[in-house]
């Protein structure tokens, strides 16, 4: 089951920040509060079964001890806010062995969960909106059942309909709860991407999964009581493992290919991370023309290695003053598809490389490798090419100072429509209004090993000057 | 890749060609198992009646999980879902079908049932133009075998509750169904190491360690999954078996998304230490040929699989330090350059790889490749001794596959004992002449 995580969120660098909760949102937690304990004050605890009473109290405690382990051992998703951990199996074992109030119980133990760096209202939200999908998953059970107890072979078709009925009320209350309260906290611009449906699908279908273990642990507390619950612990933990391992696969894998990007824009002076902004512009414009998650990182990564060609122009023609000959032009224009060469074998969409390939396209079929005009140009790379001449146009040049955002906006609008996608355009100049946009700072005079680009390939307000035969 | 190497490699020639001994040995194995279980299930079966709801709902979960394979990392092969089907049937005594008698499954149908459920799995591998993996579906099925033996032997089912004794207590049934998965495990992990020993030529003992480390967390999630799965079935029939199929899939698929990104990220370190490449710094194909001759020199000298990777990454990005130069090096060739500008391009390099934060071990490599073997201090790691030889080699000969021009490198190697380690030039000459594909 998943977890609402608002206040703290973790970004790839690993720095910390505290999100505001908003009014709406504080409005929001209270209404699921009240509305938990009101539900949890019309059920029992236990609905009699043929459990003796002391065996029941074990039992909930043992599911209680396991739910508040597997809550406090969770494993990051992709996702950074949304954290991933199998403890419904707990609260739907309650539901099928004692009830609706017990399940509820169980899932009130997010109170207590023991990880830190929780603000109280996350703990409140957590505990009151478990608790209600524990009473929702477990009178579903009762209703369809009539029953609670021990399932027995006999009736186990029965058992296990209303089970499965019982785990899609569970995954619902809990994720729709949790949507309800990512809609309200919009204000910040870090929780929007959050909220987008990334990897919703495979949330969804885990979450599933493993609440068909709750079943399981009521089918083996006949057999063997409290050590179904420790038993069905290891592959919890083992899958735990493989998920934590991925997350910190792909933090790790970003931060080699930003070093590596870094280290092919070392060359060159005046780029230095061009290609970290480009990134960010295309993920911004990504996010406000509503792609979706996969391919926002597709184009995250695009974006950084969309130049990576440029390292087979040779440095005296990228640092040449006077007008280019038409061979030199040539290994400029060649860029791209030194790009793709080097990118291609990497498991990228295809979409991304398409990106690389035609970023120096222009809309009115003027542009390089190919010449491609209008919407021939794939969507990723029209996407980059904005962000790529407005990073150009707002950084310094060793020939010119940097413009401001504003001037970049205003060169922008007047591309739009001959050399930029105009709808591309738009998204961009409006995710800047709302996110801003960061320059990179004044470059000082360049002191070590690195060239310096004195034209700008990328620059449309001062194009590459070439020698007319 | 070279056309030398190619013609070396095992997939290039013809499939009996390529297999060894101990590969030979294994199949014919598990080839005389299936063939005597088949026959004296034949035999078993005109006097015992067969509860074939059982057979054929654990059959399809083992060809449902050999269908669904787990790349491991390192090209490794893995079939947990299947595992836990066959475990399971093999440790299942009897299987109570509503309120009929319970019949007693004999081992040799347990291991019928599942060579026929593996094969039925891997047909669609083979129809898709995938490996088959009959190395890895018969160190399943023998160890699947084993356990299913054992299990039924007199000394163990005094120990369980039977349908004549059921007041036996349900822990110690417990202890000893994971102590034959353990004995089941043990079989697998042991074979596959031995397996890979060969093919990539490791030592067994270092491919065992690597086995084990790799498996064992699997290992562990199958047999806790076997013995819910028996205590399962026993309680509620097969039906929940059903209930099975999501966690194990979830599980999986949190596995196989690991597995993903470890490829992706090599994938993806391959192909951006190729800018120097692209970047004139250095021969076409350097960078890849270093890291093969890197590893391959490692395994020889007995280097376990997480240090194998770190120094595969260092040995493909061992040259990214060249990008500070203004202008190339001539033929990229860093063996030519004065030793302090060597210092100098591996310190850089060093200083980009650290910036990522997570690969220090690899950073570490790469700062020391130029440090002569002998009477520097600190003394470089067996990691940097490597690549400097390695990078030697290949600045020497290139890609030529010439023998005399790689012993005269060999050679020339030899005479400098201060720069070059000596037991690294001795595996290197071993593998120069092999060129073992690099299976990480």
């Amino acid at each position: 089951m998943t977890s609402g995580q608002l206040g703290i969120s973790r970004t790839a660098t690993g720095a910390e920040r505290e999100v505001r909760i908003s009014m709406a949102a504080r409005i929001y937690i209270g209404v699921v509060v009240l509305a938990a304990v009101a539900a949890m004050s019309q059920t029992t605890v236990f609905v009699s079964t043929q459990m003796p009473v002391q065996h029941r109290w074990v039992a909930l405690a043992v599911l209680m001890a396991l739910f508040l382990i597997c809550d406090s051992a969770r494993a990051p998703l992709t996702s950074r806010q949304t954290k991933w951990s199998p403890s419904s199996s707990a609260t739907l074992a309650a539901a099928v062995l004692l009830g609706p109030g017990a399940a509820g119980l169980v899932g009130a133990m997010s109170l207590l969960s023991l990880r830190r760096r929780l603000q109280a209202e996350e703990r409140l939200f957590n505990g009151a909106m478990h608790a209600l999908a524990g009473v929702a998953a477990g009178s579903t059970y009762l209703a369809i059942n009539d029953t609670v107890g021990l399932p027995k072979n006999a009736e186990f078709s029965e058992i296990f309909l209303a089970f499965a009925a019982a785990a899609a009320v569970h995954v619902l209350a809990n994720h729709g709860l949790l949507w309800g309260i990512y809609r309200l906290n919009r204000g910040d611009p870090g929780l929007r991407a959050e909220a987008s449906e990334s990897s919703l699908v495979l949330l969804l279908a885990s979450d599933l999964g493993y609440a068909s273990l709750g079943l399981v642990i009521a089918s083996l507390w006949s057999a063997m009581m409290w050590f179904a619950a420790v038993i069905v612990l290891v592959p919890l933990f083992v899958a735990r493992w493989a998920m934590a391992q991925f997350a910190e696969e792909q933090l790790a894998y970003a931060a080699t290919m930003n070093a590596l990007c870094q280290a092919v824009e070392t060359k060159d002076y005046y780029t230095r991370g061009h290609g970290d902004r480009v990134s960010r512009g295309a993920v911004m414009i990504a996010n406000q023309i509503g792609m979706n998650a996969a391919r926002t990182e597709a184009i995250r990564f695009a974006g950084m290695l969309h130049d990576v060609g440029k390292l087979g122009v040779p440095t005296q023609v990228l640092q040449k003053t006077g007008p280019l000959t038409e061979d030199e032009f040539a290994t400029i224009q060649l860029h791209p598809m030194r790009g793709l060469e080097i990118v291609r074998e990497i498991g990228f969409l295809y979409e991304a490389l398409n990106g690389i390939m035609h970023h120096h396209e222009r809309i009115d079929g003027r542009g390089y490798p190919m010449g491609l005009a209008g919407h021939e140009i794939p969507e990723f790379a029209r996407v980059i090419a904005v962000a790529d001449a407005f990073d150009s146009m707002t950084s310094t040049r060793s020939y010119r100072e940097a413009k401001s955002i504003d001037q970049g906006i205003v060169e922008l609008r007047k591309g739009a429509g001959t050399q930029f996608d105009p709808v591309v355009v738009q998204a961009f100049i409006a995710a800047i209004a709302r996110d801003g946009w960061e320059r990179p700072g004044p470059a000082g005079a360049p002191i070590d090993l690195a060239t310096v680009t004195v034209q700008d390939h990328d620059d449309p307000t001062a194009p590459l000057q070439v020698v007319v035969p | 890749m070279t056309s030398a190497t190619r013609r070396l490699e095992p997939d290039r020639l013809a499939y009996w060609q390529a297999m060894d001994s101990g590969r030979l040995l294994l199949m014919g194995a598990a080839a005389m198992l299936v063939t005597a279980s088949f026959a004296v299930s034949a035999v078993v079966l005109r006097h015992q009646a067969v509860d074939w709801h059982a057979a054929l709902a654990f059959g399809g979960f083992v060809a449902f999980g050999e269908l669904l394979r787990l790349a491991l990392p390192g090209g490794r092969e893995a079939a947990p879902i299947a595992m836990v089907g066959a475990m399971s049937y093999a440790l299942l005594l009897t299987v109570p079908e509503g309120s009929g008698k319970p019949v007693v499954l004999p081992a040799v149908l347990v291991v019928a049932v599942c060579a026929v459920g593996m094969t039925v799995g891997a047909l669609p591998h083979v129809a898709a133009g995938r490996p088959a993996g009959v190395t890895g579906m018969c160190t399943r099925l023998i160890a699947v075998a084993g356990v299913a033996f054992i299990f039924r032997s007199p000394v163990v089912r005094f120990l369980v509750p039977t349908a004549h004794h059921p007041e036996k207590q349900w822990w110690l049934e417990v202890a000893v169904m994971a102590v034959l998965i353990f004995f089941g495990w043990l079989i697998d992990t042991v074979v596959g190491a031995l397996i890979r020993a060969d093919d990539v030529g490791a030592l067994f003992s270092v491919a065992l360690v690597d086995e084990m480390q790799l498996q064992w967390r699997l290992g562990l999630a199958v047999g806790a999954s076997v013995i819910i799965m028996v205590f399962s079935v026993k309680e509620l029939g097969l039906g929940v078996l059903a209930a099975f199929i999501g966690p194990l899939l979830v599980t999986q698929v949190a596995f196989r998304r690991y597995a993903g990104i470890r490829a992706t990220y090599l994938q993806t370190v391959r192909s951006l230490a190729r800018v120097t490449e692209v970047a004139g710094y250095v021969e076409a194909g350097h960078s890849r040929r270093v890291s093969r001759l890197a590893v391959a020199v490692g395994r020889g000298l007995g280097m376990a699989e997480p240090e194998l990777l770190a120094l595969e990454y260092a040995a493909l990005m061992h040259d990214i330090g060249q990008l500070s130069l203004r202008d190339p090096i001539p033929g990229g060739a860093t063996v030519l350059v004065s030793p302090t500008d060597q210092d100098r391009i591996a310190e850089y390099g060093s200083d980009v790889i650290g910036r990522a934060g997570v690969l220090d071990e690899v950073a570490g490599l790469v700062r020391c490749q130029a440090w002569p073997a002998r009477g520097h201090s600190p003394a470089p790691p067996l990691g940097s001794r490597i690549i400097k030889a390695a990078n030697a080699f290949d600045d020497m000969v290139g890609s030529s596959t010439d023998r005399d021009r790689s012993a005269a490198a060999i050679d020339r190697m030899r005479l400098d004992p201060i720069a070059y380690d000596v037991e690294v030039v001795e595996a290197l000459r071993d593998v120069a002449g092999r060129r073992v594909p690099s299976r990480l």
